[in-house]
């Protein structure tokens, strides 16, 4: 493997850079998922047939809390990849650790809104709105899961093996992924809750 | 090497063909919007014959004159990069082929769409069409009957259906009186059509509805003013009147013959949704129901009241005039609203 | 458990075709045992990363659903060959002719092409793999093992049956209630997630591991085809993926997407589906257009007219194959504005494709023009392809569409396009490649014996349909009475569809012929072809390229033998190559049993399933092997060989 030491550790090898370019190819792939979910939502926004609206389930209190988490979780793995790019394994460590839980406590608050949801009777089986509202929300909030289970995994691999080109790469494409499903997440925000309760 | 040649003029020639073959019934129109679209795709062969004819001269051109033989053995071909007048010609005038074919489409499409151009100053006979597994429904609302796998029009009258389903989305079609349109659970679709010749002409599903789809063909008939007079007269003293019981099991039944009713299921089992004339106008909410909650329309109500659910629907026992009235216009139509025939 | 679910009742045919399988399946099992073969399975090819291995397991199965969709529609063609036959009832002929469909586009088609792209590719750039060997492998189970699923449906629980566009509500779990079409949700999406990392892959192999002098503009024409298709498949598949997930969440979960009542939107489907679905028959045909010119340049002799119009004609196809979804529904009522704007859109496609055509056309002019099997195939595409094409023209145009949507005219249009389009193209690059790749030509002879077969009874099987249609004959009929006047058209017809089945079996005659007698090619030219792939020796080594080529022009291989410009310049050196694992296999099996574990709605099989993917591919992630090397001196002593000198 040769290493180019005028580039950072995560693409200094050809494999490196070609990863990084892949997993960008890949989320230009998550583009049109997500925005075909979204067009889906869009046009069954009004179709609440004999169920709530939005207006009558969101609760802006929980959303603001995931939204704090994860956008400060994004910020804490940009630190996490700083640290990683001076060499600062321990440094890099907590940050992820950071990053890892607050997603964690994004999805349980979210899994606790899915339940509030059901429990007041608005299921997936409800109507055409509430379908598409939990497949995009549960969609994101998968991606956020596996997210965590993957970073539990590069941790690990760090842990065990030090910053290396091929960890370091790890680590870089996992904060992609996770800058990626924070842009989704504003734009859920926006348009799926703001918009809703106004 | 060149078999092909002979072959391709045989299949050009069957083609050519066509404008003799009545037989095939898409050609052969007995009504004007069917007239229009035979007309188009008459015109679209001719089009597209001639482009054929320059991409077959020059390919079968250019395999004789530069088939590798004995004489050519040490021919060496040049390096050719391109020619941009070529390029120029073979993107121009396609575009303007196009070009020409999209006008084309723009205009007929928008005149299979509306009544006809000749029987623009009738109102309508609306008749609506539903379907369910596996049969045709047609209620006629002015009449106050309804017939089952058959349809009876009069002749020289501008007909429009009007169409749902009850279940799969399924596309009525009489290929010599027009172009089809697809009938679906959630919304009401429009279809224009008048006959200009009497007779009896088949029509069909033509949408894939599942295991009895091969089976829905119906009969239209298409019957002189006073035969059609006539025969409703004849429905209206002799015929079953449509009950809400015996509607239901007529839904359940998969394969019935034909069957005439005095009255209409309409009453008890109201159209979707109205919203086939869309093109971004005001719907009239006045009479209509909102199973799909739209948040807008509930917000709405005290101006556009909607009347109290109820097993009395908004169409009774008797013909109301909206439902024969034509539908809110968009800028597409242009059909005026006098009362005649 | 209900275990009538699984069962499948009826016909001979249908126990026939169970007794098949099984025989099968034990023959195999048979075989590998008593000639010891089950390691050299496992290592060879079950746990390839190499690229040609993948393509060749990937046209294996290519060529094996041809023949599981072409006796589909032998069956159908019989069944509806005389008004009233009883061959097949509604039911089975409903299964059918979805099967037919969903093989023949997304199980023979396009495994075909993705086969031949992964052959090729590495060896048209000068390269020595692609950029993600394992994910690459990983993509061809998740295909072959979504192929398996959905062909068990056969013989467990039923096929799907609602068409091979699944509309709701038909496909509805109220229409639909046996678990036909929970096959197709699940299979396609395995599938699906395979070609979208292929996708993936090829983007980053062509744009980032071309040899060095190889920019873009001197790339050969197929590579530029293949880039293209993948950047749609990249854009386009994800649309497949939620369509298809949420079409599982409504007949697995009562989800309200697609029903009838409770807000959902049955039209939505059908909108999901063709935007997916339209620039998906684009992925099919690029490749296709891409291998013609390859062809077309070698066997005339002369370099490709037009490249940059080449290249731009494809790069706007691509972008107006987004544009046009709507044309498959302009009956759907969306009113004359909307299909106004998709007649345009969909018109204008032809321009760009027209572009090509002459191209072709002008690169044949002052060639000097060889009729071999695969010029045969490219050739005959020309003037057939184009009754496809200006088809096309006529239905795009709503109006006229109206008559002709959803009839046998339909059928015909693109059956034109299709077959000699796509069909013809995998042929010919079949034949094309097949000594690149297995060291020995196929006969040519039998080849072009099989072509003409292939040829003209395509002609006599497809063209009464255009009558048909314009006789009001609809599509996805088993049957129509004798009063209709269609039975003489369809006899024609399925006698046509019996003389491909002769060209059919005559190619894979072919195939088993020249193995036993061809003689073997030690040149790896045996065409004089002009791009890289023809550079390595006969048959291939596992590197490629013992050297990197050195890249000055276009049709670089061509350059080097008649300008005498040197193409290998370096010197040889160790080679970095990827280990063989058996986790891309492993994943898929158990991809397996997860679609199937939902297919039947068994939860904990499926959640356990599920588990079993996520520990997978904690495994690839933890996987710290990273390849290894062959010697130089074992690359020099392959290559003395392959020259043919002794070592």
């Amino acid at each position: 493997m040769k290493i180019d030491a005028s580039k950072p550790l995560e693409y200094a090898t050809e494999e490196n850079s070609n990863k990084i370019f892949g997993f960008w190819v890949f989320l230009g792939a998550e583009i049109p998922l997500f925005a075909t979910l979204f067009t889906v939502y869009f046009i069954m926004v009004n179709r609440y047939a004999s169920g709530p609206s939005g207006r009558e389930i969101f609760e802006i209190g929980p959303v603001l809390i995931e939204t704090f988490l994860l956008l400060s979780s994004s910020f804490t793995i940009g630190l996490a990849i700083h640290a990683m790019r001076h060499g600062y394994k321990k440094a890099m460590m907590v940050f992820m650790a950071i990053t890892l839980l607050m997603g964690l406590g994004f999805i349980g608050i979210e899994i606790d809104e899915f339940f509030t949801y059901i429990h007041e009777g608005a299921t997936l089986q409800t109507s055409g709105f509430l379908s598409s509202l939990f497949v995009l929300l549960g969609t994101h909030g998968a991606h956020v899961s596996f997210g965590f289970l993957w970073g539990v995994a590069i941790m690990i691999q760090l842990w065990r093996q030090g910053i290396n080109p091929a960890t370091a790469n790890k680590a870089f494409i996992f904060s992609l992924f996770w800058h990626f499903l924070d842009v989704v997440w504003i734009f859920i925000f926006s348009f799926v809750y703001l918009k809703g309760l106004m | 090497m060149n078999k092909k040649g002979p072959l391709y003029a045989f299949f050009l020639s069957l083609v050519l063909l066509l404008p003799g073959c009545s037989s095939l019934a898409v050609l052969n129109p007995k009504g004007p919007a069917a007239r229009t679209l035979s007309d188009t795709i008459i015109l679209s062969i001719l089009v597209m014959l001639g482009v054929l004819a320059v991409v077959y001269i020059l390919f079968v051109f250019v395999l004789v004159k530069y088939r590798a033989k004995k004489s050519n053995e040490g021919y060496i071909p040049p390096h050719e990069e391109g020619n941009k007048w070529l390029e120029a010609i073979w993107i121009i005038i396609p575009i303007i082929i196009v070009a020409f074919l999209s006008v084309v489409t723009v205009k007929t499409t928008s005149e299979v769409e509306n009544v006809a151009a000749e029987y623009k100053d009738q109102k309508p006979l609306v008749i609506y069409a539903s379907s369910s597994n596996w049969k045709w429904h047609f209620s006629y609302p002015e009449e106050g009957i309804e017939t089952v796998n058959y349809v009876n029009i009069p002749v020289h009258r501008a007909v429009e259906f009007r169409m749902y389903s009850f279940g799969t989305i399924t596309s009525l079609w009489i290929p010599q009186l027009a172009g089809q349109k697809y009938a679906m659970s959630d919304m009401l679709t429009t279809l224009h059509l008048s006959a200009d010749t009497e007779g009896s002409y088949i029509g069909k599903n033509a949408n894939f509805s599942g295991k009895g789809f091969a089976h829905m063909e119906f009969e239209a008939l298409v019957m002189s003013s006073n035969g059609y007079d006539e025969w409703v007269k004849e429905v209206k003293e002799t015929a079953e009147p449509l009950t809400e019981d015996a509607f239901k099991e007529l839904l359940a039944i998969e394969h019935i013959g034909r069957k005439t009713y005095s009255s209409t299921h309409l009453t008890f089992s109201p159209p979707p949704m109205d919203h086939s004339e869309m093109d971004g106008e005001e719907i009239n909410h006045e009479n209509m129901h909102h199973d799909n909650g739209s948040k807008e329309h509930q917000e709405n109500e005290h101006i556009h009241p909607s009347p109290e659910p109820s097993s009395d629907t908004e169409f009774n026992g008797e013909p109301e005039p909206e439902l024969d009235q034509p539908l809110p216009s968009s800028p597409v139509e242009e059909h005026t609203h006098n009362s005649s025939n | 458990m209900d275990l009538e679910r699984f069962k499948v009742h009826g016909e001979p045919l249908i126990y026939g075709a169970m007794i098949s399988i099984a025989l099968a399946t034990i023959g195999i099992i048979v075989g590998l045992t008593y000639f010891k073969k089950w390691g050299y399975l496992w290592r060879e090819w079950l746990t390839t990363v190499d690229h040609k291995r993948i393509g060749v397991m990937y046209i294996l199965a290519a060529l094996l659903m041809l023949f599981r969709g072409g006796i589909d529609a032998m069956m159908m063609r019989l069944q509806t060959a005389a008004p009233e036959m009883k061959f097949l009832d509604a039911q089975h002929y409903n299964e059918v002719f979805t099967t037919h469909g969903l093989i023949m586009i997304l199980f023979m088609a396009m495994p075909f092409i993705i086969g031949l792209m992964n052959v090729i590719i590495p060896l048209q750039i000068g390269a020595r793999d692609v950029a993600f060997p394992r994910l690459n492998a990983v993509s061809f189970w998740l295909f072959f093992f979504g192929a398996m699923l959905l062909n068990i449906s056969f013989v467990i629980g039923g096929s799907p049956d609602a068409g091979w566009s699944a509309y709701f509500p038909l496909a509805s779990l109220e229409f639909s209630p046996t678990v036909g079409n929970n096959y197709y949700s699940l299979a396609l999406q395995i599938s699906g997630i395979g070609t979208l990392i292929t996708g993936v892959n090829f983007i980053v192999t062509i744009l980032k591991m071309r040899a060095p002098g190889m920019t873009l503009m001197k790339m050969p024409m197929f590579t530029w085809s293949v880039l293209i298709t993948n950047i749609i498949i990249v854009f386009a598949f994800p649309v497949l993926t939620v369509a298809l997930a949420l079409m599982m969440f409504d007949r697995l979960f009562g989800s309200q997407f697609f029903t009838m009542a409770n807000g959902g939107m049955d039209m939505l489907w059908a909108n999901l589906f063709w935007v997916w679905g339209h620039p998906e028959v684009y992925i099919v045909i690029l490749p296709a257009f891409g291998i013609y010119s390859e062809i077309i340049a070698t066997f005339s002799k002369k370099n490709l007219y037009g490249y940059t119009s080449m290249v731009f004609s494809m790069l706007i196809i691509s972008l107006l194959s987004f544009l046009v979804w709507t044309h498959h529904f302009y009956t759907m009522g969306q009113g004359v504005m909307v299909n106004s704007f998709f007649s345009i859109t969909t018109m204008a496609i032809a321009v760009p494709t027209g572009v090509k055509i002459f191209n072709w056309l002008f690169t044949l002019r002052k060639g000097r023009i060889t009729f071999n099997t695969p010029m045969l195939y490219t050739l005959a595409f020309i003037p057939i392809f184009t009754i496809g094409g200006v088809t096309g023209v006529m239905l795009a145009m709503a109006s006229a569409d109206y008559q002709y949507h959803n009839t046998m005219f339909l059928v015909a249009h693109f059956h034109y396009v299709l077959i000699p389009g796509a069909v013809f193209a995998v042929i010919a690059g079949f034949h094309y490649w097949f000594p690149k790749v297995f060291g020995f030509r196929l006969n040519d002879r039998l080849g072009r014996h099989a072509f003409w077969w292939i040829a003209i009874s395509f002609n006599v099987t497809f063209f009464p349909l255009f009558f048909l249609g314009l006789m009001g004959m609809t599509r996805r009929t088993y049957t129509y009475s004798a009063e209709t006047g269609y039975g003489p058209l369809n006899m024609l017809s399925f006698a046509g569809a019996i003389g491909l089945s002769i060209g059919f079996l005559l190619l894979v005659y072919n195939i088993y012929w020249s193995t036993r007698y061809m003689p073997k090619d030690k040149t790896g030219d045996p065409w004089d072809g002009r791009t890289l792939e023809w550079a390595t020796g006969s048959p291939i080594p596992a590197y490629n390229f013992a050297v990197v080529p050195n890249v000055k022009t276009r049709d670089a291989f061509w350059s080097a033998k008649q300008d005498n410009i040197p193409l290998f310049e370096e010197k040889i050196t160790k080679i970095h190559m990827p280990s063989n694992t058996g986790k891309p296999f492993i994943l898929g099996v158990i991809f397996f049993f997860f679609g199937f574990s939902l297919v039947f709605s068994l939860w904990i099989p499926a959640i356990l399933s599920g588990i079993g993917i996520l520990i997978v591919m904690a495994t690839m992630s933890f996987d710290r092997d990273h390849g290894f090397y062959i010697p130089a001196e074992e690359v020099i002593a392959t290559e003395k060989k392959l020259r043919g000198e002794t070592v």
